[in-house]
Formats: structure tokens, C-alpha cells, sequence
């Protein structure tokens, strides 16, 4: 498996990383070096193979809805790199 | 002082030997002389190591100690810790102060240990030589052109250096046995769910477990002890009791079963470690166990699933980092695609960059059915594999690295070359297995370790096994030169 810059540039902005154009040409022989590790299980025959999502099989407990943390918005927003009353500020978002 | 096992060090503190100030002071000092040569310590927590240690020496006096009062022990820089930074290896994180502890700090802490800093390690628990940390690379006490292996690199180079009795670790593919083999210490991987996730930052959770690194099985086994069990905060974590592990470390070994599978064999592994780890399964059989050949055939397949499914899992942990809530967040941005793109790309290194990219590319619409679940698929082919192997032996070892500790900036312009020295180490996380590692003789001056695999929460059997080899050998005493 190949891939060239213009698919790093999709992949970077589906996973919003604004990477450095002068570093693309780089990651994309990295990618295609990985993948084509990957491809090695093209060889197996998965037919009838139940996917493992799970190492333990567990299924999913259920816990009773009733809240069980304090509010705690203090300590979390004093991390954020900005906030105002309470509220997390971004970028303006509609004009 | 720094030689002393965790079952003496607690014996001596309960006499008044010396107090656990003066031990932690002792530590301290270690740190602050010789970590200049290695880097193992992000944050080094002085004064809240020495308020612990006068809490611990009260509590000492009153004659209610906990198990591990008062002994000083490391965290990963992985696990949330209240007050004290968790950088998590990461520029993205080098603000971060975590407004709660990870379950296993507070249940250590609740044992009583007194916690010293936060280790080195590669960023995001991403690497195998612990070079992709914003705060540099560790350095192998054994040899400090060398890597400490990763990602826990930072917790094995402080245990191998004495710089700390114990430390914690998390392996996702090998980041705690891995390390533990290139530094010469014992390091056990838990059961998939044994020991909780929670305040333990992810990367892949699916395969992420906690455990500890130490000098010996025994000394591994208290700390365990403390460590383990169920966590109701953590979705994941197993609901299944927790035996004693110090009790079952004498237990009898003869006629114990060992499977050596002969993929673990082959080509790649360098014929001086075979030749080492195929001395400490002889001891093994001269200890009474009987040795089997097995075959685990889907196990080559680890690496290309292994890198499908964390990284895929990662992609999806990772998205929560965008600069908005906490982390690092960009200068001035534009827009908001702005500001998550530049903080992101600020914030994270290359490794964690490429591993992202691999994550989202697999995950994206039309290539689901190709990578995610064709990987997990085999995933289960690679679980039956053990399975079928566990009904023949009741333990399974092998190396647990292809070789010795390799010099620093050897493989970090090839990172496939660097993900095949997890070759022996994925599978058991695949499976959700517990493994250790442990040190075996030496090849040119740097450790080896022998890879124990057991079945699933069968710890007490793996430290036992360990533990044995440990009480006939003297292997996992060596200490580097210039730590000792």
C-alpha cells in the first residue's frame, strides 16, 4: 500500500493535525512502510472468524443512574488554557 | 540501603532501623546524584515525597502501618497524580496538572507508599526505547549509549539504578517487559482488566494494563498485592478476586509445564540471547518442570495486527487532546479547525503524529472492513492459539525481546525496524494474557530477559515461577556499574 502527499494532507485533516507541508513527503514513506507491514494479513483466511473485540468477552456493566462525582467544575477549568465564567472561550465559531 | 528487598525495607522501617524519612531522603539523593546520567525522572516530588514520608513515620510509630508504609516507590508519568504534573511524555501535557489520582496511586497510596516522581517515558506510551519523550531520551544504566527500551523506559532505568525499590509501568504491547529485559529488573504485565485504567491515561484500551517493575518477583508480588483488583470507576476493569500473591511465591514448581513455542525460536532472535534463554529454561528443568515444544502459528501476525488495532484505539483516545479543555493550546487562533489543528500538531511528537494518522486512515469510511476487522479478527485466531496451548502447559516462555539493549538513534528513522521488538511481547496483550520478564545471564555485559506467559489472571502462578528461578539464580541481583 502507497500513499502519497495529497493523502496524508486528507488523513491530517481528518484527524486535525496541521502538519508541517515539509514533513508530508515523510510521513507518507512512513505510512507506506507501516501498511505494508499491515498487508501481511491479507495472507489469512478470516472467513467464518468471529472478531475479537474484546480479550475477556466482557459485556458492558450497567451502574444505577445516580450521580456518584461532585462537581468538580472548578479544579477541571482551572487546567483550561482559557475559560470565562464558567465557560470554556473558543475561536468565534459563527459570524 | 538500596539493595534491600520491599519485605525488608518494610521490616526495617516497622524496627526504627531508619525512618522513612531518612529512606526517602536516601532516594532523593540517588536521584538527584545519578539521574543526571540517565534522565529517568520527568518531575522529581521532593517535598511532597518528604511530607509523605513523616506522614508514614507517625503512622509507623502508632503501630498501624499499612503493608507498604512508608516505602518509597515511582509512578509512570502515565498515571494521573493530584497536585503533581502527569505529562504523559508529551509537550501536549507538559502543563498538566490532574485534578484527581489514577486508582492504582490512590490504592498505593492507601497501602502506604510514599511516592517519589514521575518517570520517563516515550510520549503517549508510544515507543520501544523511550527516545520519543518531549524530555529526551533515557539512557540504559548498563550502558548509557543504549536505549532503556520503552515505553516504560524511564520506571526500568530507576529500578536498575536503585534510584527507587519500585516503580509502576502500563504495557500496551510490551512497554513494561520489554524495558524491563533491556534493564536487567522483573516486570509483570497483569491480566487484560486486573489492575484498573482509571486516571491511567490511554492509548489503546483494548490492550492498555498497569503493572509493576521491581528488582524481583518478591518484591513485585507486595506491590501487586496492592495494586490489583476490581474498580468499579473503570468500565473494563475484571470483577474477579485477587489471591495473595506473596503467599504463592514458594510454592513448589516441580512437574510444572513449560511450552516453549518454536516461533519465538526463530529467525530475527540473536542466537547469543537463544543461547541464554535456552540456559534458564535448563535451570527450569533442573527445578523439576518438564519442557514442551508448542506451536502458537498465528503469533507472527501481531505486529501487522497490533498496528491496526492500537493505533486505530489511539487515534480515537487521542481526539479528546484539541486545546480547548486542557493541554497545550496553539498561539492565536484563526478558527477553531485552526486552533485543534495547530495545538495538535504543536502539542504531539512524530511517533504519536504517524500513529494517529495510521488510526484515522484505518478507520475511515470504505477501509473498515479491511484493516479493523479483518486485525481484530485475527486477533481472536492469535487468543485460540494460546488457548489451545494453555490446555497442554501451564506456563509458556521464551525471550522477551529479539536482543540486547540497542544504542540510542538506531531506530528511530525506521519505525518499523523499531515495532519488530515487540515481536514476542504483542501477542500476550492481543490476548489479554498476563506476561513478566525477567533477568537471565547476561551477553556482553547487558540483560536479557526470559518472557513468561500465563493464563488469564494466573499471576500468582507467573510470580511463583519467576520467583523460583529467582531463589536458585542470582541474576536479577546484578546491579550496573556505578549504581550499585
Amino acid at each position: 500500500m502507497s500513499l502519497d502527499s495529497s493523502d496524508i494532507e486528507k488523513i491530517a485533516h481528518l484527524a486535525r493535525l496541521g502538519i508541517d507541508p515539509e514533513r508530508t513527503a515523510r510521513y507518507a514513506a512512513d505510512l507506506s512502510n507501516i501498511l505494508d507491514l499491515v498487508a501481511r494479513m491479507d495472507a489469512v483466511d478470516t472467513a467464518g472468524v468471529d472478531p475479537m473485540a474484546h480479550p475477556l468477552h466482557m459485556v458492558q456493566r450497567l451502574r444505577p443512574d445516580q450521580p456518584s462525582e461532585p462537581d468538580q467544575r472548578e479544579p477541571f477549568q482551572s487546567i483550561a488554557p482559557l475559560t470565562e465564567g464558567g465557560l470554556y472561550l473558543v475561536p468565534k465559531v459563527i459570524e | 540501603m538500596q539493595n534491600k528487598s520491599i519485605a525488608q525495607l518494610a521490616a526495617d522501617l516497622r524496627l526504627r532501623t531508619y525512618s522513612s524519612v531518612e529512606l526517602t531522603r536516601h532516594y532523593l539523593d540517588r536521584i538527584e546524584r545519578l539521574d543526571p546520567r540517565l534522565n529517568s525522572f520527568i518531575t522529581v516530588a521532593s517535598e511532597s515525597a518528604l511530607a509523605a514520608a513523616e506522614r508514614a513515620d507517625r503512622v509507623l510509630k502508632s503501630g498501624d502501618a499499612g503493608p507498604l508504609t512508608g516505602i518509597p516507590i515511582a509512578h509512570k508519568d502515565i498515571f494521573c497524580t493530584q497536585g503533581l504534573r502527569t505529562s504523559c511524555g508529551s509537550r501536549m501535557l507538559d502543563n498538566f496538572i490532574a485534578p484527581y489520582d489514577a486508582t492504582v496511586v490512590e490504592k498505593l497510596a492507601a497501602a502506604g507508599a510514599v511516592v517519589l516522581g514521575k518517570t520517563n517515558m516515550d510520549e503517549f506510551a508510544m515507543g520501544s526505547s523511550n527516545e520519543t519523550s518531549f524530555y529526551g531520551p533515557v539512557h540504559n544504566p548498563w550502558d548509557q549509549t543504549r536505549v532503556p527500551g520503552g515505553s516504560s523506559g524511564g520506571s526500568a532505568a530507576a529500578v536498575a539504578a536503585r534510584l527507587c525499590p519500585v516503580a509502576t509501568g502500563t504495557d500496551t504491547g510490551g512497554s513494561i517487559r520489554q524495558p524491563a529485559a533491556l534493564c536487567g529488573i522483573t516486570g509483570i504485565k497483569p491480566t487484560y482488566g486486573r489492575c484498573s485504567r482509571w486516571g491511567m491515561i490511554a492509548f489503546a484500551s483494548s490492550l492498555d494494563q498497569a503493572g509493576v517493575m521491581a528488582r524481583s518477583a518478591a518484591d513485585a508480588a507486595f506491590i501487586l498485592d496492592e495494586m490489583a483488583g476490581f474498580d468499579p470507576r473503570d468500565s473494563t476493569s475484571a470483577d474477579v478476586p485477587v489471591p495473595d500473591y506473596v503467599d504463592a511465591l514458594d510454592d513448589d514448581i516441580k512437574g510444572l509445564r513449560i511450552g516453549l513455542p518454536k516461533e519465538y525460536f526463530g529467525a530475527g532472535l540473536d542466537g547469543r540471547v537463544a543461547a541464554v534463554i535456552q540456559d534458564a529454561i535448563k535451570e527450569y528443568e533442573r527445578l523439576g518442570a518438564e519442557i514442551h515444544e508448542i506451536s502458537l502459528p498465528n503469533s507472527p501476525l501481531s505486529v501487522p495486527v497490533y498496528y491496526v488495532v492500537a493505533p486505530a484505539e489511539c487515534s480515537s483516545n487521542l481526539a479528546r487532546f484539541d486545546g480547548v479543555r486542557y493541554g497545550h493550546r496553539c498561539e492565536n487562533p484563526r478558527d477553531l479547525e485552526d486552533l485543534y489543528k495547530r495545538s495538535r500538531a504543536e502539542g504531539f511528537g512524530a511517533e504519536v503524529q504517524r500513529r494517529i494518522m495510521i488510526g484515522t486512515y484505518v478507520l475511515s469510511a470504505g477501509y473498515y472492513d479491511a484493516y479493523y476487522l479483518k486485525a481484530q479478527k485475527i486477533r481472536h485466531l492469535i487468543a485460540e492459539d494460546f488457548k489451545r496451548a494453555f490446555d497442554k502447559v501451564d506456563v509458556i516462555m521464551g525471550p522477551t525481546s529479539p536482543t540486547t539493549a540497542f544504542p540510542i538513534g538506531d531506530k528511530m528513522d525506521d519505525p518499523v525496524a523499531m515495532y519488530l521488538n515487540d515481536i514476542y511481547t504483542i501477542a500476550t496483550n492481543l490476548a489479554g494474557l498476563p506476561g513478566m520478564s525477567i533477568p537471565v545471564e547476561p551477553v556482553d555485559g547487558l540483560p536479557v530477559g526470559l518472557q513468561i506467559i500465563g493464563n488469564y489472571f494466573e499471576e500468582a502462578r507467573l510470580l511463583n515461577v519467576a520467583h523460583r528461578f529467582q531463589h536458585a539464580t542470582h541474576w536479577h541481583q546484578a546491579a550496573p556499574a556505578g549504581f550499585e
